[in-house]
């Protein structure tokens, strides 16, 4: 019977994720239905502003200390084959396509997704939230979708931004220190990547991944338990469903997109 | 108005055997009572017996598993969130914390419900915060600060000064009392007793404030386990159940078994004279 046991409680875990995806579901709709009514463009701006400062600084280091590695790598790597001149594709594309959006939304994760997670459940736990119900203000368009609406619009900036600092990086390496010459790099990058596939796609990649942290993070916030070990469960969990989500999520935008190679 | 006229016979709010669950944990249990129009109530019970519990439940934060919640004689159980609105107007509510937005200073928290809720002049409402942080007995340079840099007492009076401002009929206070200073629960006590005299405010009280409860309280709804009792203070204070009336002794000794009080407590250290001055 030990196995009927196992079968029935996998049973069970299976319908807790379709009933948690679900709620998911639902709670997107009431971000996007409550979003607009009323219309408050200036929370928009603010939590805009200040979801992009959080970042800002993380995104700009580690995007230059990726790039600078990649650097390093890449050359010794085609130094080999006597192909170092392609230094600026190799590193141009891998941080494009992939490095990218993908480094740069975990380290959003991290840094906002975290803050918006533990910000709302705190509002919660001391109860803002109902405050503001009480007063027949809805907190779904006060609070969470301007927070949800800021993690996806500035996550596609936020990426490119390291994406610069990532090319930045390589450059310092690969002409700087190694000696290539810059026409050279830059040029075998300019040839390399194609706008419509890979540009857009990176920039597709960032929204999507934004609109996944401001989706989970405003969601484990506010339905965190009202107290403060509901507010740190909310933030750890963020972080960790979030950042296994982005590369999950990550694979199936690739396959779909198809990145021409 | 289209919505019938109140019938002001009935009680203000009636609770009708309801029943709050949390993950099948029952916290109330079908419960019936009613808080009547214009008086004072007071909730009273051992801390987790559900007093906030109940207290959301008449807010509709909550839905109960089952029961009527009657408030004015509209049902706020079945009621779907875009629909309380106006039942809302109704009600204002004092938190346990205060509840004001971190983020906004005093005076914003204060014009947030007049500047969502009504067509009003940017003037007319700093008028209005003036007004409703002067009833309150806070000068008007506090609108300026951050709810983090008040005091215990200042935030609930600032707390108590948003319940009341867009004149409900019934004021719900969690726990008003409770971390103050005897002078902060004296002047809330005031506050509230005028409002329910001079305004004719509805008001239901959950709070441990025994001295308070029995000078404020028309009513006292006693939450025990398993049951709860309503009636006057001085009637439920001269109860023969001790479970009852054990609750407004202020000299808890007696009525406590032996076994529940420390008799002797022992010490730390067989010398602590040694240890402070070894450590000096
Ligand atoms: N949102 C919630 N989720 C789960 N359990 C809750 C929730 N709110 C209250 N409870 C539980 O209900 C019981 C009563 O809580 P509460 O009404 O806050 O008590 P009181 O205010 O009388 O101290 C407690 O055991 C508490 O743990
Ligand atoms: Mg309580």
């Amino acid at each position: 019977m030990r196995l009927l046991d196992a079968i029935r409680e996998l049973g069970f875990r299976s319908l807790g994720v379709v009933a948690h995806l679900g709620q998911l579901l639902l709670f997107l709709l009431s971000i996007l239905r409550a979003s607009l009514l009323p219309l408050r463009p200036r929370r928009w701006l603010e939590e805009i502003w200040g979801q992009g400062v959080l970042s800002l600084v993380i995104i700009c280091v580690s995007g230059l200390a990726v790039g600078m590695v990649l650097g390093l790598q890449g050359y010794n790597t085609l130094v080999r084959f006597g192909a170092e001149g392609s230094l600026g594709a190799v590193v141009g594309l891998s941080l494009i396509r992939e490095l990218g959006p993908v480094l740069a939304a975990l380290l959003v994760t991290g840094r906002a997704g975290s803050a918006t997670a533990a910000e709302i459940a705190s509002m919660v736990a001391s109860e803002q939230i109902d405050g503001l119900r009480m007063m027949s203000i809805d907190p779904v368009n006060m609070v969470v979708a301007p927070k949800a609406l800021a993690l996806t619009a500035v996550m596609p900036a936020l990426s490119t931004l390291f994406i610069l600092f990532g090319i930045a990086g390589a450059w310092l390496v690969g002409v700087g220190l190694m000696g290539l010459d810059g026409g050279v790099f830059f040029s075998s990058l300019n040839n390399a990547v194609r706008f419509e596939d890979d540009v857009l796609g990176s920039l597709l990649k960032g929204l999507i991944f934004g609109a996944l942290i401001g989706l989970m993070a405003t969601f484990r916030g506010y339905h965190a338990r009202p107290n403060a070990a509901g507010v740190s469960a909310a933030t750890t969990s963020t972080v960790v469903v979030t950042s296994v989500a982005i590369l999950i999520v990550d694979y199936f935008v690739t396959a779909l997109w198809g990145f021409e190679i | 108005m289209a919505a019938p006229a109140p019938d002001h016979d009935r009680p203000h709010v009636e609770i009708d055997r309801v029943s709050m669950a949390f993950d099948d944990r029952p916290v109330v249990d079908r419960l019936t009572c009613s808080f009547p129009r214009g008086r004072v109530t007071v909730i009273l019970g051992g801390s987790g017996s559900g007093k906030t519990t109940l207290l959301r439940l008449l807010a509709g934060l909550i839905r109960p598993t089952e029961g009527r919640i009657l408030i004015d004689g509209t049902d706020v159980a079945g009621l779907p969130e875009s629909a309380l609105a106006p039942v809302r107007a109704k009600i204002g509510m004092l938190f346990q914390g205060g509840a004001l937005l971190d983020s906004l200073t005093v005076g914003d928290n204060l014009a947030l419900p007049l500047r969502e809720r009504t067509r009003l002049s940017e003037a007319r409402i700093d008028e209005i915060v003036t007004g409703r942080l002067d009833a309150v007995g806070l000068d008007h340079r506090v609108a300026r600060l951050l709810p983090g840099q008040l005091s215990g007492g200042m935030l609930r009076r600032v707390a108590l000064a948003r319940a009341i401002l867009l004149d409900p009929q019934i004021l719900l206070c969690d726990e008003p009392f409770s971390g103050l200073d005897p002078i902060s629960v004296k002047r809330i006590e005031l506050l509230l007793s005028r409002l329910n005299r001079h305004h004719g405010m509805t008001i239901v009280i959950v709070s441990h404030h025994i001295a308070s409860t029995v000078r404020l309280a028309d009513r006292v709804l006693l939450l025990l386990p398993g049951r709860a009792v309503e009636g006057a203070p001085g009637e439920l204070r001269e109860n023969a159940d001790r479970e009852i009336s054990g609750f407004f002794d202020e000299d808890l000794d007696e009525s406590l078994e032996p076994r529940e009080v420390a008799t002797r407590i022992e010490p730390l250290d067989d010398s602590p004279r040694d240890a402070g001055s070894a450590r000096g």
